[in-house]
């Protein structure tokens, strides 16, 4: 579950509010698309909730870990809770498709054994149980982010965020992912995704809570139209 | 899943992404070795120079002497009585008891020109020739010497005594102060290697911290590199010293020198010195690693 209550967050260096009073509760085995204009304060939030970042003031709960409160060494067991996906995908260029995804057991501390069974298995899940001893380099986009997701779901998180995780991908491409990620959510994990993408938003008829000035300005079922704000 | 620290089939595997970091760091990782070597060299060089010097220090120790003349109405058997309460004093290592005629006969020696031949013994005193265990205390030890009932007189060549704790004074302070900065270049250095590879790997380290990686897990390979490093520069450097040292004495062997030094002989401080040199290679390869990767490890 994640919740966050009347959080604030003041840049230090600039002085400007990137989030003014956000009020949000994300229940466990939601799907929910994060949409705003650039600016808007989703990367802020996106922070917050990995940990990067903490709030100028107000609560952010998430996965049972209080993040005001949270001490620096408590970090890496609140990480494990989550999976992250990101827009640039961030794999390692020198490993191969099953060592990135086995790269993230090995820093959890997983035995060998534990490797060899579940990674597999994810590069099944998301359809590329073939392409396991390719380089980054050797897949296309679209392939490249399915081993990015594979990576965020390997050490079984309560949640996956996923911050614009189709930018960089082609319409049909997007949909697939999206497809990817809406077939993990149904497997029970929460799934935050924020996008930009208008079409493939509307596109799922999923819960849609929009953020502009650092304010939640929408949050309901009627897709990204209705709280269009650019 | 179970969430732990650090398991031992990881300490494997972060081993060896430290061993291979040093390769795919090759240029980095010879620079720092070459330097943390010149600095244990220079460092090394200047040991063995003090440690000589203490030697001969030692030695012209051994040689300094105080003189205690005995009172004149003392017979030569009172006077030898003497010895057990000169050899009580503090800081007195030993003493020879040296007779009238004695010194007369050494005196004469001395200045061998016949000027001094019609002196009677009696002119001189018996006396002691006392040595000491630690020469900066001689001023005090004169003072305690004088104290002793039937001692007259005591001579001590106090200006020597400064003289020598003035130079293994100025030795041993410009050693720790040459030992200090050269740590302090080879942290630096070593800091600087670490921080390449970090930074190569910044993206790695990321991921690593995103998906719950601890700060220990993230630092290990890099710490196994700093150390593997220092260890190959300390060791390597030992070896150069070894050798240069080598060198020199040979030369200073079959020079005219040979006969007015004795040299401390290398194997006497070997394994001592390779324990400095490795440690002292560990601690910079360690220190400079966690120097390095701090700031990685913040978020």
């Amino acid at each position: 579950m994640l919740q966050m209550s009347e959080v604030h967050k003041v840049y230090e260096n600039t002085g400007s509010e990137a989030l003014r009073g956000v009020d949000l509760t994300i229940n466990d085995g939601e799907f929910v698309f994060l949409v705003g204009p650039s600016g808007s304060g989703k990367t802020t939030i996106i922070k917050l909730l990995t940990g990067e970042l903490r709030a100028t003031s107000g609560s952010v709960m998430v996965n049972g870990f209080d993040l005001q409160a949270i001490k620096r060494r408590k970090m890496p067991m609140y990480r494990r809770t989550l999976g992250v996906v990101f827009q640039d995908f961030r794999l390692i260029d020198k490993m191969t498709v099953y060592d990135n995804v086995a790269y993230a057991m090995r820093v959890v501390g997983a035995k060998k054994k534990e490797i060899a069974e579940r990674v597999p298995f994810v590069l099944n899940l998301v359809g590329l149980d073939d392409r396991s001893g390719r380089y980054p380099s050797e897949l296309s986009g679209g392939e490249q982010q399915r081993v990015s997701i594979a990576r965020a779901l390997v050490n079984n998180p309560s949640l996956i965020i996923a911050d614009e995780p189709t930018g960089n991908l082609d319409p049909a491409r997007s949909l697939d992912l999206m497809l990817l990620l809406e077939k993990i959510n149904a497997l029970g994990t929460t799934v935050l995704v924020v996008t930009h993408e208008k079409e493939l938003v509307n596109a799922f008829s999923k819960r849609v809570i929009a953020i502009s000035d650092g304010r939640i300005v929408g949050d309901g079922m009627d897709g990204y139209y209705a709280y269009e704000t650019e | 899943m179970g969430i732990t620290l650090m398991r031992p089939n990881n300490i494997g595997y972060l081993t060896k992404e430290g061993f291979k970091s040093i390769f795919k760091h090759g240029l980095m990782s010879f620079a720092s070795v070459t330097i943390i070597m010149a600095c244990l060299i220079i460092m090394g060089v200047f040991v063995m120079l003090a440690l000589n010097i203490n030697s001969i220090i030692d030695k012209l120790e051994a040689q300094n002497e105080i003189v205690a003349f005995v009172d004149e109405s003392y017979t030569e058997a009172r006077a030898v009585g003497l010895k057990n309460a000169v050899l009580s004093v503090d800081n007195v290592s030993g003493v020879e008891f040296v007779t009238r005629k004695e010194a007369m006969s050494s005196f004469s020696e001395d200045y061998d020109n016949g000027l001094f031949d019609e002196i009677d013994p009696s002119t001189f005193r018996d006396r002691y020739v006392v040595h000491v265990y630690d020469i900066s205390l001689t001023a005090q030890t004169k003072a305690d010497l004088e104290k002793v009932e039937g001692i007259a007189k005591v001579n001590a060549h106090l200006e020597y005594a400064d003289g020598f704790i003035k130079v293994r004074n100025v030795v041993s302070i410009i050693s720790a102060v040459l030992v200090a900065i050269l740590a302090v270049i080879s942290v630096f250095i070593m800091s600087n290697t670490i921080k390449l590879a970090a930074f190569t790997r910044r993206e790695e380290i990321a991921i690593m911290r995103m998906v719950g990686g601890t700060n220990s897990f993230i630092r290990f390979p890099f710490i196994v590199e700093g150390l593997i490093l220092g260890l190959l520069g300390g060791g390597l450097g030992f070896l150069a010293v070894w050798g240069l040292y080598a060198l020199v004495c040979s030369n200073l062997l079959t020079s005219v020198m040979s006969g007015l030094i004795e040299i401390v002989v290398f194997s006497s401080i070997m394994w001592p010195l390779l324990a400095v040199f490795l440690g002292v290679g560990v601690l910079v390869g360690v220190f400079g690693s966690n120097i390095a990767i701090r700031n990685y490890l913040k978020v």
